[in-house]
């Protein structure tokens, strides 16, 4: 069955004062219906980029790139921002980081909820508002029909939250995007959005992109995994497998900097990446990490294959990495 | 075991306030433009008396209404023409620079420095004066300028002094506003309660903090009022209750030209002009110096 | 909501009464009114007489509460120039200048909230750069110059316009462009940095994401905000266009109660003068009083509880 969405060799560049950003180099990859697929790394390295660029909200100074681009089996590359625009929101929908600010304080939920059924599905009044209640009610907000009148500053947080997702899956959407959508919330409620994340795509089959830098949450919510470091995709995985045996020196120094309940052994060191991420501006050449990896060599700075076992692809010039790091 | 504080691995140098700030009024080009047309005004106003060409109060009925320069009656002994009394425009209008500098910055003045002092106290002692200072800030806008000042002068007759007395002590609302709300700011600060605390002496504390940090501010305020001063001082002169003839200023120049504007349209535009390049410069300087000081966090 | 509008009203009031007292003693403090009334070359006898017959003799005092008291009654005495009750002769040319009021910040709205918008979607354009420069001019150029242009471009060369009197509404299209004109810009700078910063806003780039068109995501999900500040502003404003209508209706010979107000002045009708300071005034307040109100109402956030 071909993938819901198909990405290969997207690029994304900004044009800043000091040059071009490579904010997202070539990465590929595929989500299938009904599936979620954790995008994973550290702030700066490229994952939001990618979701603005699948959903056609990159600023202006960007520009996007693509060898191959296809959602619902249409190419996505190529169409108008019109076309574009008549999918956001309707087959495909994006929940931010904070929730706080994503509402419109002047208008309330209900008309917020409301206008989107009504812009992509020409719905009625009506109609969209029982929609909305249905939806309203799917996220655990009850009761639904005093919440369509209030505002969004009469809200807190966490119900915000659930209001955005709901707002999200107004128009039945296939793939919901989440960036960060647990992040600015307080740790109680970042399970309970979780759960609420894994029901719904349990219930209604919908794919989820959830970008994150916790990798907490994607134990608890992941199928496959990607982990993006300076705009490239490093390792591309299950999520059972990731965790079972990384190859990334990447990913394994990410593995080792968090307690890992159950696995990180009592009173052990947590370990740290030492260095910083590169600049992106002007020329990338060759492995981004090498500079902060233990095992960097001098074919690392040229271009560096991606491997592949079975289904999990790495990109690394080693075969594979030694299990203990150097001290 | 105790945590070794390992340096930082970068060390962040950048380029020290006062060399940033030099950066970026040399590259504001709305502000330097400003800054340059101002000072060709005041040098204008300042060397009056040596470059005017003629006495702007000398009469001379053989030689009325002279079109300037660029017309075809136009002559090099008045480049600016003459009005209906023969008087040399250009000397006028070097004059009337003055006029209009020196309301400006009197008003500004007294009204700064009323202002400043009501924000200061509303801002620092808070509660009783507070209350009392916003009352007289609300009572002051609740009166229309222009009809006050008209109504004053009509009573106590026309004059460069009256108009600055007047607008001077009616304009100090927008100062009062921003002292009070900067100085509110200052004194919340925690190291000024505890420098009181220690029995510090807070009102030299709290002057010494307010001051440095709303001095841009005050000095865009100032330079909306300085602009509104000079443009209401034309309109009063213009309604002939402002400053009096035989003064050159150009808001009675205007007024004066009125009755020959249909023919000699230069009479009214070369003193409108002048007023429009003045306020024009004062608002390029004050935006520009609003733009320079804000806060870097906007780069 | 109320209780909020309440206390307002309580504090409006209060300002009103200073105001009104003020009026009153500025004009007796700003000279001897007696002389002021006589004239030049008056005798000392008739000055006096002046004195007698109008009260002016009595204490400060009772003069005010002599003249609160009619001013409650809606007895603002007799005009001195025109010969005729103050209080009819105000109302009479007091709606050509609320009229002129509307009219120009209508004009002026019109003008600046469409091109504030467009040099916000378009920033750096050539658009943005033409509404700066219009805005620029705008606030420096002194407005009874304007008139005088426009008086001889659309009036003397093109014959257009009549050039003054206000027997139709074509007198009210010269005054209406000046003072729209006058106050326009500061409404179009609010506009246009209202709506740069709401269109960089979360909301708004959530509506984008929500693919809602162009249009709905300017009109009703940015501009909703970004004018929050305007009906505030729309109210001072209002009141600075009630003062300045004084210089515009008396160029264009206008009649309204800012012509009225020159008249009285320079004539030293005394109290013509002070009921219209006092009208003014008391505008000026209650125009204050429905911008606190609106702000609240328009901003979900400001009614608390």
């Amino acid at each position: 069955m071909a993938p819901l969405l198909s990405v290969s060799g997207l690029t994304v560049d900004l044009a800043t004062p000091r040059g071009t950003l490579h904010a997202v180099r070539d990465i590929s990859f595929d989500i299938n219906a009904g599936e979620t697929l954790c995008l994973v790394g550290e702030s700066g390295c490229g994952k939001s980029m990618t979701a603005l660029a699948l959903m056609g909200l990159l600023p202006n100074s960007a520009t996007r790139r693509a060898r191959h681009l296809a959602f619902e089996g249409g190419d996505l590359a190529n169409v108008t921002p019109r076309k574009l625009a008549s999918l956001r929101g309707n087959r495909m929908a994006m929940i931010f980081q904070e929730p706080m600010t994503a509402l419109n304080p002047a208008y309330t939920i209900g008309d917020q909820l409301i206008e989107v059924h009504r812009r992509h599905k020409g719905s009625t009044y009506a109609a969209a508002r029982e929609r909305a209640i249905e939806l309203l009610e799917k996220v655990g907000i009850t009761p639904a029909g005093e919440r369509l009148g209030q505002f969004p500053h009469q809200l807190s947080g966490g119900l915000r939250q659930r209001v955005m997702i709901a707002m999200a899956l107004m128009c039945g959407p296939t793939l919901l995007i989440a960036d960060e959508p647990t992040t600015a919330l307080d740790v109680t409620i970042q399970a309970q959005t979780l759960r609420l994340l894994i029901d719904i795509q349990r219930d209604l089959g919908v794919a989820i992109l959830l970008i994150t830098h916790d990798l907490g949450v994607v134990a608890r919510v992941a199928q496959r995994v990607a982990v993006m470091y300076a705009g490239e995709i490093v390792e591309s995985a299950t999520a059972a497998s990731l965790f079972r045996k990384p190859r990334h020196p990447y990913t394994r120094g990410l593995m080792a900097s968090i307690p890992i309940p159950g696995r990180t052994p009592p009173g052990e060191r947590l370990g740290s990446i030492p260095g910083i991420v590169p600049s992106l501006i002007g020329e990338v050449r060759g492995c981004a990490f090498r500079d902060r990896c233990a095992f960097a060599f001098a074919p690392c700075a040229e271009t560096v294959p991606w491997r592949a076992d079975n289904e999990h692809g790495w990109r690394c010039t080693l075969p594979e990495v030694p299990a203990e790091a150097a001290a | 075991m105790t945590e070794s504080y390992a340096p930082p691995l970068l060390e962040v140098v950048g380029p020290t306030s006062g060399a940033l700030l030099r950066r970026r009024i040399f590259t504001h080009k709305g502000l330097l433009i400003g800054l340059t047309l101002l000072a060709i005004v005041l040098l204008l106003a300042l060397l009056a008396p040596l470059i005017a060409p003629h006495d702007p109060y000398a009469q001379d009925l053989t030689q009325r209404m002279i079109p300037p320069l660029w017309y075809e009656k136009g002559t090099w002994a008045h480049v600016l023409g003459t009005d209906n009394l023969g008087r040399d425009y250009l000397s006028r209008v070097i004059y009337g620079a003055r006029i209009s500098l020196l309301i400006g910055f009197a008003v500004m003045m007294i009204s700064g420095l009323i202002g400043a002092a009501l924000g200061l106290a509303a801002g620092y002692f808070g509660g009783r004066t507070d209350m009392v200072v916003t009352f007289f800030i609300t009572i002051r806008l609740a009166m229309p300028v222009i009809l006050v000042a008209l109504a004053v002068v009509a009573m106590v007759g026309g004059s460069l002094w009256v108009v600055v007395l007047v607008l001077g002590l009616l304009k100090w609302d927008r100062f009062a506003v921003v002292m009070r709300a900067a100085t509110q700011q200052v004194r919340s600060l925690d190291y000024v309660t505890a420098a009181a605390a220690t029995g510090a002496s807070t009102p030299r504390i709290i002057v010494g903090e307010v001051l440095p940090n709303v001095l841009p501010q005050l000095i865009v305020v100032a330079s909306v009022e300085a602009a509104s001063a000079i443009l209401l001082e034309a309109a009063l002169s213009f309604l002939g209750l402002g400053v009096q003839p035989p003064l050159p200023s150009w808001g009675l120049m205007i007024a004066e030209a009125k009755a020959y504007m249909f023919f000699s349209f230069w009479l009214i535009a070369i003193p409108g002009t002048a007023l429009a390049l003045l306020v024009l410069a004062i608002n390029m300087v004050g935006d520009g110096i609003r733009d320079v000081s804000a806060p870097s966090g906007r780069g | 909501m109320l209780a909020f509008a309440t206390k307002r009203f309580g504090l409006a009031l209060l300002v009103a009464v200073t105001v009104s007292a003020l009026a009153f003693l500025l004009l007796r403090a700003s000279g001897d009114v007696a002389i002021a009334l006589a004239g030049e070359g008056a005798r000392a006898e008739d000055i006096e007489n002046i004195r007698r017959i109008y009260g002016l003799d009595r204490p400060l005092l009772v003069q005010y509460f002599d003249w609160l008291w009619k001013m409650a009654h809606g007895d603002f005495g007799q005009s001195l120039y025109f010969k005729t009750e103050v209080w009819p002769l105000v109302m009479e040319k007091l709606p050509t200048t609320m009229l002129l009021a509307v009219f120009s910040l209508t004009f002026a709205l019109a003008v600046s909230i469409p091109l504030g918008i467009l040099a916000a979607v378009y920033p750096n354009s050539w658009i943005d750069r033409l509404c700066l420069a219009l805005a620029v001019v705008g606030q420096a150029m002194p407005n009874f110059f304007f008139a005088l242009i426009l008086i001889m471009v659309l009036a003397v060369s093109l014959h257009w316009l009549p050039v003054s009197g206000s027997e139709s509404w074509a007198h009210f299209v010269m005054p209406t462009i000046t003072l729209g004109y006058y106050i326009a810009p500061v409404f179009m700078r609010l506009v246009r940095a209202g709506m740069i910063e709401v269109l960089a806003s979360d909301y708004v780039r959530t509506a984008r994401a929500k693919g809602l068109s162009q249009t709905s995501i300017i009109l009703k999900h940015a501009l909703r905000n970004a004018l929050v500040p305007i009906v505030a502003l729309s109210a001072v404003q209002l009141g600075l266009l009630l003062g300045g209508s004084v210089v515009i209706e008396t160029i264009f010979a206008l009649d309204g109660a800012g012509f009225l107000a020159y008249q009285s002045i320079t004539h030293k009708d005394l109290p013509v003068t002070q009921a219209l300071l006092t009208l003014l005034s008391i505008l000026y307040v209650g125009l204050i009083l429905i911008a606190d109100i609106a702000n609240a109402w328009l901003d979900p956030r400001i009614r608390v509880g």
